[in-house]
């Protein structure tokens, strides 16, 4: 007997899970999916990051094969257009007619466009599909002023995309009086306003719009106010629209306002047809949101599978990405007194404003909104959802508690069992947690067993917490260790390596670990020997991590970059025009780096050793872009040249990167000197940053840029030249002899018991009796200094390591294939 | 499952080409083969040279290692450390990807892989 077939119309995020759900419960079933757009189905939620550089790929759910190992019949860029049910059969656009027993319509929702006259005008967009983006990126290139119509979660999302696209002047109109207004009140919505400000957005509330101005082209919007604002192009954001016009066409009942009405079991007015997802419309709700979606997926999964399982609503709770402000709303934000009890934090000068709703016998917390810091969310939500009692002082929840630190383990671990931590993938925390008994005690061995974290993500940090907490719980001890070969922190393995003169990991391996190590113990113990002994990495080039091996940045596809040291971003014309033809040479791609240096991108491996022996030649030596390592010590101009400079920055710039180049650190170490406290230099935002002043210098220390932005902090103010040096060899050896391997020094102040104060105890103070040790050790680092590229030009033995193919030294890797940009060339990926 | 097929052996290198503990990959005609010397373990092992993570023809230039109470050995992709078995293939970080082993064997200071004949 051959199986029943089921027919998924739609290959979205829905349709797609729908599929993974049923095909990794039953091989019961013919599976037959029709798309009507052109590729796979792919992650909408994160589709923004096409715009940060994800391509399609990137975004697609599964891989090319996956349909076809799964044993499923995919008609990509085939819309089906009519079903006829009688006969049980569909129509696609291609011409295809087949047969059903099951039909699941998966359609999806398209983005609703307002009738406003001009509204068919060019330069007018909406903001649903990849094709969407890839026609507003290329009608963005020659805009200068845009807007988004509609200031929900989406419309916010789409005006940031204008922005990153370089729109120069982005707004957003809405045509309601606060912004969000599904998801936030007019107090968050002020609050958030003023943030999107500084973002860079403009803001336009209660505005509805007369008509679009233009000749063919959009040109400005008219209100009805009369205002009017000139735009180039428009992105429409005002809500969506199930796509119910095939179910409507073959007679399944539709709600008014649009929809395929549907039971709790996901099926239709026809019972062998189901609606999951955004087309589907359950007890006078369109859900918007993609764990609903999943969740409609699994109800009909399970039916189709005998057994019993039902739709009941979902929680709409929802937390805003990408736009730069944390912005959530959970549970029932709207609700007011009398109906509850609200307790709400604002602060105007960081911008942040909370609210919690609380049962007015102070038991429950009903729903919140978090804007400007949202990192309670998971825990609010959860508190929420599973109806915990409160502590006596709720506001602790918001404001954090007061007098001693809780650890948030143990709330966590105060969940119900049934408590839904992952919603994309519906995990309970006590499926975590037994997986957590059964010996799963890594957030990636966790994901593969239970599945949980593997949608959108936003419940790692939840996850991370449950697997400490159940570990802890259990009196397994938690220790800070490197990983499952060595059972010490990074500074006791410092230590033991140091006072046993090891000087090779395996014989690290042989002492103090156990199994054959990995790629988390391999580079640090690689750092910890370097930071010791400073012998030439690539000797033990195996044990390195991925640029360290090549000394090499690895980039897309497989080529490397190269970025010769520049001392205090000081350099000759002769080196400029070296550069410049070593680049022509090898066909790289240049450009000038943050750091004050340039970058030539796109090399061979092969090509490595030949590029950098003519930099060698010309008087270059290796850049450790590759390393953790001193990076750059940043400049600006100083006395020399700036009417403002106390004292030349630029020579003492140089002076300390020379000092501490190669040397090696837990994570990568940035320096920069100004001339004086106009800062060009940014020194503050560095692991070390020295500014000039009346009297000598002010160190500041541990600050950095990257994902978590912190300002460095003043160690010392007003020292000469020789003290500032003697002070800054005992910060940066103390932090390389203390820190956890890949710790910037921020963190590592920030996790520092006594924080700055004791940090310049033992730097200044030096109440640890340890300063002339930490001097020493620092000065015979400097004295070790090598090149590690010249190192590598002068030894055939090490050159041989720079190919591709072992087999065939001459032969590039045939699959780096590079396109042209700009007159210059890119790897194309 | 094991399933049985012809292979034929390819001389792939010299053993001294691949680095200690580490591996570096070979051309075998059109394909791009990546082999491991496991020299801590006294062992062998060769899959594809192409991550399926995100495509990329680097596995050889991985870190490798073992995991886990029975020591099983892995390499980890340089580009974002997923990381797979060296005798299945299989993904341990948590992705349905599979990717391809071949066997190896040396002889007097030559290493061969057996492919399909
Ligand atoms: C080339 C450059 C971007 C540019 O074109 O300007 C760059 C490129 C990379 N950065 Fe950066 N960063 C560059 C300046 C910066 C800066 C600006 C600066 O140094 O003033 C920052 C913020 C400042 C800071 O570090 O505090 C910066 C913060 C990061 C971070 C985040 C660090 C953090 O603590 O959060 C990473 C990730 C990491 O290191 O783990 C990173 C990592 C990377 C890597 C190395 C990623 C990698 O491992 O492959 C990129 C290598 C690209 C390549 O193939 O060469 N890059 N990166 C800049 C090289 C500077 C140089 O001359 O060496
Ligand atoms: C920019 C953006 C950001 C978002 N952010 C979030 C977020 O942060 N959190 C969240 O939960 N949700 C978010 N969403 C919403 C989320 O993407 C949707 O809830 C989810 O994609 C719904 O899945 P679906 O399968 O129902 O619909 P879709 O993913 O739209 O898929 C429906 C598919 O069916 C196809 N189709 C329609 N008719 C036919 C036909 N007749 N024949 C064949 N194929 C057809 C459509 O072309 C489409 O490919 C976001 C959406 C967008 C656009
Ligand atoms: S790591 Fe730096 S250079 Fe690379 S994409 Fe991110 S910000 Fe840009
Ligand atoms: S490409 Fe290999 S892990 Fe991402």
């Amino acid at each position: 007997m051959s199986k029943p077939t089921i027919i998924v119309v739609g290959n979205g995020m829905v349709g797609y899970k729908f599929c993974e759900k049923l095909v990794a419960r039953s091989a019961n079933y013919n599976i037959i999916v029709f798309g009507e757009e052109p590729r796979r189905a792919y992650d909408r939620v994160h589709l923004s990051e096409y715009f940060a550089g994800k391509s399609a790929e990137d975004l697609s759910l599964s891989s090319v094969s996956w349909y076809a190992d799964n044993h499923i019949t995919l008609h990509l860029d085939d819309p089906i257009q009519e079903i006829n049910r009688s006969s049980k059969t569909v129509h696609s656009l291609k011409g295809l007619s087949l047969k059903y027993d099951y039909l699941i319509l998966a359609t999806g929702s398209s983005a609703f466009v307002p009738d406003i006259p001009g509204i068919e005008k060019e330069g007018i967009f909406v903001y649903r599909t990849i094709e969407d983006l890839d026609l507003i990126k290329a009608y963005a290139a020659n805009a200068k002023n845009g807007a988004v119509m509609g200031g929900g979660l989406l419309g916010l999302e789409a005006a940031k995309a204008l922005i990153d696209l370089g729109i120069s002047e982005t707004h957003v109109i809405e045509f309601a009086p606060r912004l969000m207004p599904r998801q936030i009140d007019s107090a968050g919505s002020a609050m958030l306003q003023s943030k999107l400000k500084q973002l860079g957005l403009n803001i336009h509330l209660n505005k509805s719009t007369a008509y679009i101005a233009g000749e063919h082209k959009i040109d400005a919007l008219k209100f009805n106010d009369d205002t009017s604002l000139t735009i180039d192009m428009l992105v429409i954001s005002a809500g969506i629209r199930p796509r119910d016009e095939l179910a409507k066409l073959a007679g399944l009942h539709t709600g008014s306002r649009g929809g395929i009405l549907v039971n709790e079991k996901m099926q239709t007015s026809d019972e062998s047809i189901f609606a999951i997802g955004e087309c589907a419309l359950y007890e006078n709700m369109i859900y918007g949101l993609v764990a609903p979606g999943y969740e409609m997926a699994d109800v009909v999964v399970s039916q189709l599978i005998g057994t019993e399982k039902s739709f009941h609503g979902f929680d709409m709770s929802t937390k805003l990405k990408l736009i730069g402000v944390d912005v959530a709303s959970f549970g029932d934000a709207f609700v007011t007194e009398p109906d509850c009890r609200t307790i709400i934090f604002e602060d105007t000068h960081k911008g942040v404003y909370k609210r919690i709703n609380i049962s007015n016998d102070g038991k429950y917390l009903l729903g919140g909104i978090l804007i400007g810091e949202a990192e309670a969310y998971n825990m609010l939500l959860q508190t929420v959802n599973n109806k915990i009692v409160l502590p006596p002082n709720p506001e602790d929840l918001i404001l954090g508690s007061r007098g001693e630190s809780v650890s948030e383990g143990a709330g966590v671990l105060s969940l119900p069992d049934d408590a839904l931590i992952c919603s994309c993938e519906a995990v309970t925390k006590a499926t975590i947690c037994d997986a957590v008994n059964d010996g799963c005690s890594t957030v990636d061995s966790i994901k593969k067993c239970t599945k949980a974290g593997t949608g959108c993500g936003g419940c790692v940090p939840l996850v991370k917490d449950l697997i400490a907490g159940t570990m802890k719980a259990n009196g397994q001890y938690i220790k800070n260790v490197i990983c499952e070969h060595f059972d010490y922190s990074r500074q006791e393995l410092y230590d033991l390596i140091k006072i046993n003169k090891l000087k090779s990991y395996d014989l690290t391996l042989d002492h103090f670990g156990k199994g054959d190590g990995c790629e988390v113990c391999k580079p640090a113990v690689a750092s910890i020997l370097s930071s010791l002994w400073n012998d030439v990495i690539v000797k033990q080039d195996t044990i390195q991590d991925s640029n360290d091996r090549f000394l090499a940045n690895i980039q897309k596809g497989g080529t490397y970059s190269v970025v010769p040291r520049v001392p205090g971003g000081e350099i000759t014309a002769d080196k400029l025009i070296v550069l410049g033809q070593v680049a022509k040479k090898y066909g790289l791609y240049t450009k000038i780096t943050g750091g004050q240096r340039i970058d030539l991108f796109g090399a061979h491996l092969n090509d490595l050793p030949l590029i950098w022996e003519e930099l060698i030649d010309a008087g270059f030596e290796s850049g450790h872009a590759y390393g953790k390592a001193l990076r750059t010590v940043k400049s600006c101009v100083g006395s020399t040249w700036c009417r403002f400079g106390l004292h030349d920055s630029v020579s003492f710039a140089i002076e300390i990167e020379e000092r501490y180049k190669g040397i090696r650190a837990p994570h990568k170490i940035k320096g920069g000197v100004s001339g004086c406290i106009r800062e060009c230099a940014e020194a503050q935002s560095k692991d070390f940053g020295v500014i000039a002043t009346e009297k000598g210098w002010n160190l500041y220390v541990c600050g950095n840029g990257g994902s978590k932005p912190q300002h460095a902090q003043l160690l010392a103010s007003d020292i000469d030249k020789d003290m500032l040096v003697k002070y800054l060899d005992r910060f940066l050896m103390f932090y390389i002899k203390t820190a956890d391997p890949l710790t910037r020094t921020a963190t590592w102040l920030n996790k520092m018991e006594g924080g700055l104060s004791y940090l310049k105890n033992v730097v200044i103070n030096d109440s640890l009796g340890i300063g002339t040790s930490l001097e020493e050790e620092m000065q015979s680092l400097i004295n070790s200094y090598h090149c590690e590229w010249k190192e590598v030009i002068n030894s055939p033995e090490l050159r041989k390591r720079f190919a591709h193919f072992i087999n065939a030294p001459e032969e590039k890797d045939p699959t780096v294939q590079f396109e042209p940009m700009r007159e210059q060339l890119k790897a194309k990926w | 499952m094991e399933t049985l097929v012809d292979i034929k052996w390819v001389m792939a290198c010299y053993s001294d080409d691949i680095p200690e503990n580490g591996g570096a990959c070979i051309k075998h005609g059109d394909e791009q083969i990546a082999i491991y010397n496991f020299s801590r373990r006294g062992e062998w092992f060769a899959t594809q040279n192409l991550c399926p993570h995100k495509q990329q023809m680097v596995l050889s230039r991985g870190m490798i290692g073992s995991t886990g109470e029975a020591c099983e050995p892995k390499v980890a992709c340089p580009f974002h450390k997923k990381t797979f078995s060296l005798l299945t293939g299989e993904c341990l970080s948590g992705e349905e990807f599979q990717i391809k082993t071949y066997p190896v064997k040396v002889q007097d200071g030559r290493v061969y892989i057996g492919v399909a004949a």
